[in-house]
């Protein structure tokens, strides 16, 4: 089992979904409120079964490491409050993670397959939603803009040798990748929110 | 069974909708009738949408995945409350946009509960569990609406508020049973809503004064409302330990709960618009429908 | 444009209007109405139509009374008992 492979996944959708929460009450449409809150459940809830492959209690590995310890791409971490970024960033992720989730069903640990496999169940509706607004929006500079701005950062949510086959389903070039394993200011403050309950009791406390 | 001929009287109607009728949207509706849904049914849709803000920062917060779940799961109906109410309110011929308009700018209003700050985790259990539990009192009794498309979705509301009762509850029982400091964060955030929770109802105007009552939008008046919080809650609080910071607060022999009268002036200058959190909710919601407008445009002028 | 949206609870029940929804097109509508009659697992299948694709029909005309039709046209509980009563008074004569 590749722990720091599968770590970096959890962590690409742990903090993926929590960004995505940030919409709740405000996205452009009720109906999208509603929809965009699903997926970031869905994203929380495959952190959580990466997690326990990996730890006895997902929740010490998903709130009580380090900030530094985490480690997630560079491209879920982004602060983008404003739609068409969010959507580029969705459209970027779930070509990406569409390609490592279908080689970690190949995975020689059954149970690494086996997971793999469910996640990309949940996933086809992701694609499928990423994929309606896509269509919407890709003739809007909005749109278009936040795609070329991000397209370095989804690079570095692939291995390396992934990377050719998004820069093929995506019709780009290869540039240089924001690579994982560094983190930006706005992770700080993230990490700092997302933990600031859970530090208020001793550790061990029931929540 | 037979349909029962609504007249274009204004009379007839509300003897019918008093006998227990209900109607349908593409029925002749009086106007102030038509008038007074609008207003009841908007505010409601308002006060589920603005209900998501005073949690919407604890889903960044919650300090398990679990909790997190829940709570994005619990706002997350919320927000399908609002749209489904404010499907209803466009059929009745107010648009979405307008409804939102007039939110934003503080024309109409909202519950008095979703104006106040959201302090610690401990307001979160709260809200969910007490808050919901006097909402719910409420929306229970409009299932029996006169206007039928607001009952009928009543139905689906209700079923998913008792989610959140029993999510609240539980977020109380772990605080509860935890540490000290935990407990105290439950007592606290009790004390700072219990006002606001007695005034939820409204003021115990008699059901027959009430014109919302009158034509059967609600089935019962403001007291009871409060009195069956009242029974159904204050033994749930003091079963846990907890102290209720009223200390007038006392069931009669006759069942009748005794309460210090609660600030009805508050709660006026509160839904008028001037509560704590009033302008700054009110200014970041408007400030994502302004910004977000180019993706209506793109997306809905197909 | 609005939808309407019916959904069924389990396989074999009736499909149930479930309320309506303001979508641009069908793949929006499949989308959101996905979420908010189903999310929870309370439907298992979904129907979506266009409002303006329902025909609303709500009004017969009865005038000459048709209710030999209905379940209501029918007093037989009245008859019965007399029947009852002859067929024992029969038996015990």
């Amino acid at each position: 089992m590749n722990e720091l492979l599968l770590l970096g996944l959890a962590d690409d959708e742990l903090i993926l979904g929590w960004r995505d929460s940030e919409w709740t009450g405000i996205a452009p449409m009720l109906e999208e409120d509603v929809a965009f809150s699903s997926i970031a459940q869905n994203e929380i809830g495959h952190a959580r079964a990466v997690y326990e492959l990996l730890a006895d209690d997902a929740d010490v590995l998903a709130f009580d490491r380090k900030p530094e310890e985490y480690r997630c791409a560079p491209l879920v971490e982004l602060h983008l409050l404003d739609w068409g970024r969010t959507i580029a960033r969705r459209c970027l992720y779930e070509v990406a993670d569409e390609i490592r989730i279908t080689a970690l069903m190949e995975d020689d640990d059954a149970r690494v397959a086996g997971l793999a496999a469910k996640i990309n169940r949940e996933e086809a509706y992701h694609r499928m939603h990423a994929e309606m607004w896509r269509e919407r929006l890709a003739d809007t500079p909005q749109f278009r803009s936040a795609v070329d701005e991000l397209w370095r950062y989804a690079l570095g949510v692939l291995p390396p040798k992934q990377r050719e086959a998004l820069a093929a389903r995506l019709g780009r070039e290869q540039v240089d990748a924001v690579e994982r394993g560094t983190h930006d200011d706005a992770f700080a403050a993230l990490h700092d929110e997302m933990t600031m309950v859970r530090r208020s009791a001793p550790a061990g406390a029931q929540w | 069974m037979a349909a029962v001929e609504i007249s274009r009287d204004e009379q007839a109607f509300l003897e019918y909708v008093q006998g227990g009728g209900q109607v349908e949207t593409s029925d002749w509706l009086p106007a102030d009738y038509r008038a007074k849904l609008v207003k009841f049914i908007e505010m409601h849709g308002n006060s589920e949408l603005m209900g998501v803000l005073p949690e919407r920062e604890w889903i960044l917060r919650a300090p398990t995945l679990q909790r997190k779940l829940a709570l994005t799961a619990k706002v997350q109906d919320e927000v399908g409350h609002a749209q489904l109410i404010y499907r209803v309110v466009e059929d009745l011929g107010k648009s979405r946009e307008q409804c939102l308009a007039d939110l934003v700018s503080g024309k109409s209003k909202f519950h008095n509960v979703f104006h106040y700050p959201t302090r610690t985790w401990g307001d979160v259990g709260v809200i969910a569990w007490l808050v919901d539990a006097a909402a719910i009192i409420s929306q229970k009794a409009l299932l029996k609406c006169s206007y039928a498309p607001y009952a009928r979705i009543m139905k689906k509301i209700c079923w998913e508020e008792s989610f959140h009762i029993l999510h609240g509850r539980d977020v109380i029982l772990a605080m509860v049973t935890g540490t000290p400091a935990q407990f105290e964060l439950v007592q606290e955030a009790l004390n700072r809503w219990w006002g606001p929770l007695m005034q939820f109802h409204g003021n115990p105007i008699p059901a027959e004064d009430d014109p919302m009552f009158l034509w059967r939008i609600k089935s019962q008046g403001n007291e009871e409302a409060r009195q069956q919080f009242l029974d159904g809650y204050v033994p749930q609080i003091l079963e846990l330990g907890l102290t209720v910071p009223d200390p007038q607060l006392r069931k009669r022999d006759d069942g009748v709960w005794e309460y210090t009268e609660p600030d009805w002036a508050e709660l006026k200058s509160v839904v008028t618009g001037h509560g704590p959190c009033t302008a700054q909710r009110l200014a970041f919601r408007a400030h994502f429908i302004d910004q977000e407008q180019w993706v209506r445009d793109a997306v809905l002028a197909a | 444009m609005i939808w309407e949206v019916f959904r069924q609870d389990r396989k074999g029940q009736p499909f149930e209007h479930a309320g309506s929804l303001d979508a641009p097109d069908a793949e929006f509508a499949e989308a959101w109405a996905r979420e908010q009659y189903g999310r929870r697992g309370e439907s298992v299948a979904l129907w979506l139509a266009p409002r303006d694709a329902v025909h609303v029909v709500g009004d017969w005309a009865d005038e000459f009374d048709l209710k030999y039709r209905r379940v209501d046209g029918y007093s037989i509980k009245a008859r019965l008992k007399e029947a009852r009563e002859r067929a024992a008074a029969a038996g015990t004569g």
